[in-house]
């Protein structure tokens, strides 16, 4: 844990947007699958409920395809990817000394609220995403890359429902 | 060949391609993180014009990956057919997205970037995350009571080159030129919002720009392989298993495979429609020569226990059919020997081939006359398999599915 006066500045956005594109484009080099995030905690979070309740698993068409049977959800390349990305997140926090127990908001509201917002919109995320197949890395980035027709409006309809709504939120953040 | 990408899990088994999934995803948290995305209030600035680097970041990542995929794809050095491009589902696509941005402003974080924010400590991150994992659930419960909603405008894959009639390299050019217009005009507005003047760029910024450009142009002027440079591609290596008859499949093995309940055969008939009408095999699929190239999309997205036949009188047109779909990277095809004329040979009744046999013919013609517009009401459509067991020399070994089946979310 380091104090964040101590904490290096974050990288230039292009040169960081360029890094970006360079591993999007060398996971899709080499595996052909590009980057994904919600897929991985999709699985993670259905093989809870399969531990928990196995008959329920066995109802329900859409969660049947990743744990019916003896299948495990767990077995899926975007698994490992979600891992990975955590660990290369704290990785890179421990270089830059961003690695802090905190709780970023706006000087308006407590960390109360704050954590409340961040589940709802949190919930809000993971239901969209599942409905859009996809979310910002998977549909956006990955798909926004290879031309797909529909990450693109996807991409549109994030930035748009977030313009449509950030004035009635701008106490959580200013 | 493209040798790109690799078939991973071939290279390093099951669970060891894994290992190289986990090894990308790092190179990915460490960019996030690094960009600052693991601060909730630094993204949600984004929608207040304060700080655009989502957007800076998210679209320099975009065009950057975008024309490196295209180049490397111009070169024969990577396979676009092999790159999973997420199929399109309009409209769930723009109301799942509409939801996110909404869930975006309210909780500050995307699912990715959440996860490099509890991987840094943040607080508000660990409550999105379990926001998040409470969403997808709600999603599991309910996505079945509209369903039909879920699946609805599919467009399967489907890309901006194909919807604006252009081609790939004008659609990567324009995106690039447009992207690095924006972003200039993103700083203004960023100085216009926070009061101050336009931040300097870096020195390394307007090279790096031009470079970008350049490199678009180029792929726009050399433009995508189409078909017959991609089998002038595999060529070296196709063509002596087309002369080795390793792909010519015997009328008696394709009997066995289509009865097989653990591979799904495609028998491909692609000759023309009266002969089709005259006489095909059960289950046949009917795609005239010319249009197997245009049916190679959907045959990617096959199962992998897919096994597909290249079916004419003959075997000269399904041999053109199998090259055209090797070179798009179709796996598991093979040709079924001596065609439908060898076929009709093995399986029809005696008394039927004693009385229809066409003794002068060119080829790819039929050498049987029909009467009528049997099609697959022929005797010889569905031979019992155990009546005639015929031995043959198998050929079709079923090979990995390389084209990514999942991707993007998986």
């Amino acid at each position: 844990m380091s104090d964040s006066s101590r904490a290096k500045p974050y990288m230039n956005p292009y040169l960081a947007g360029t890094l970006l594109g360079v591993v999007l484009f060398l996971a899709f080099f080499i595996s052909g699958s590009g980057l994904g995030a919600s897929g991985g905690l999709n699985r993670m979070l259905v093989y809870v409920q399969n531990a928990v309740s196995p008959e329920h698993i066995d109802q329900v068409p859409y969660l049947l395809k990743m744990a019916g049977g003896d299948t495990n959800p767990l077995d899926s390349w975007i698994v490992f990817l979600t891992i990975g990305t955590v660990f290369g997140g704290f990785i890179s926090g421990l270089i830059g000394r961003r690695v802090k127990f905190e709780t970023n908001k706006g000087l308006q509201i407590n960390n109360g609220t704050r954590w409340i917002m961040a589940f709802v919109g949190g919930g809000l995320m993971g239901y969209g995403a599942r409905l859009a197949r996809g979310c910002t890395s998977g549909q956006g980035l990955s798909g926004g890359a290879g031309l797909s027709v529909g990450s693109w409006a996807f991409m549109f309809a994030v930035f748009a429902g977030a313009y449509a709504v950030a004035y009635f939120f701008r106490k959580l953040w200013n | 060949m493209t040798a790109f990408p690799l078939p991973l899990a071939d290279i390093f088994g099951h669970w060891g391609s894994y290992g190289v999934y986990a090894l990308i995803g790092v190179a990915f948290g460490m960019t996030l993180e690094s960009a600052g995305f693991g601060n909730s209030r630094l993204l949600a600035a984004q929608f207040y014009f304060k700080d655009m680097r989502v957007f800076k970041v998210m679209f320099t990542a975009i065009i950057v990956a975008m024309t490196l995929i295209f180049l490397s794809s111009s070169f024969g050095l990577l396979d676009y057919n092999l790159i999973w491009v997420p199929p399109t589902y309009l409209w769930p696509g723009i109301v799942g997205g509409l939801i996110m941005g909404v869930g975006f402003i309210i909780g500050g974080f995307c699912p990715g970037t959440s996860l490099v924010g509890f991987a840094t400590g943040k607080l508000d991150a660990l409550f999105f995350v379990m926001g998040v994992l409470f969403g997808i659930y709600i999603f599991g419960e309910t996505v079945s009571q509209y369903a039909v909603f879920f699946n609805s405008s599919y467009m399967g894959r489907f890309t901006l080159p194909e919807l604006f009639g252009v081609s790939y390299g004008v659609v990567v050019f324009v995106i690039v030129v447009a992207a690095l217009s924006i972003f200039l005009l993103a700083e203004k507005v960023e100085a216009l919002v926070n009061n101050r003047p336009v931040a300097e760029l870096p020195g390394w910024a307007r090279p790096a720009a031009g470079t970008l450009i350049v490199l678009a142009a180029i792929v726009m002027i050399v433009g995508q392989p189409d078909n017959g440079d991609r089998w002038q591609a595999i060529a070296a290596e196709s063509q002596p298993r087309l002369d080795g008859r390793e792909v010519q499949i015997a009328p008696a093995e394709l009997l066995k495979l289509m009865n097989d309940q653990k591979i799904k055969v495609i028998p491909l008939d692609v000759r023309a429609e009266k002969y089709y009408n005259q006489f095909h095999l059960q289950g046949a699929v009917h795609v005239p020569l010319d249009e197997v190239l245009a049916k190679a999309e959907d045959l990617q997205f096959e199962l992998a226990n897919t096994v597909i036949v290249t079916i004419s009188n003959d075997e000269l047109e399904a041999t053109e059919a199998w090259k055209v779909l090797k070179a798009e990277s179709v796996p598991n095809v093979y040709i079924l020997e001596g065609g439908i004329n060898k076929w009709l040979d093995t399986y029809a009744s005696d008394r039927f081939r004693k009385e229809n046999k066409i003794h002068l013919r060119e080829l790819e013609q039929l050498a049987y006359r029909f009467d009528a517009a049997t099609g697959a009401r022929h005797q010889a459509a569905e031979p019992n398999p155990d009546l005639l067991d015929l031995a043959y020399t198998p050929k079709v070994i079923l090979e990995l599915k390389r084209a990514p089946v999942s991707g993007g979310c998986g």
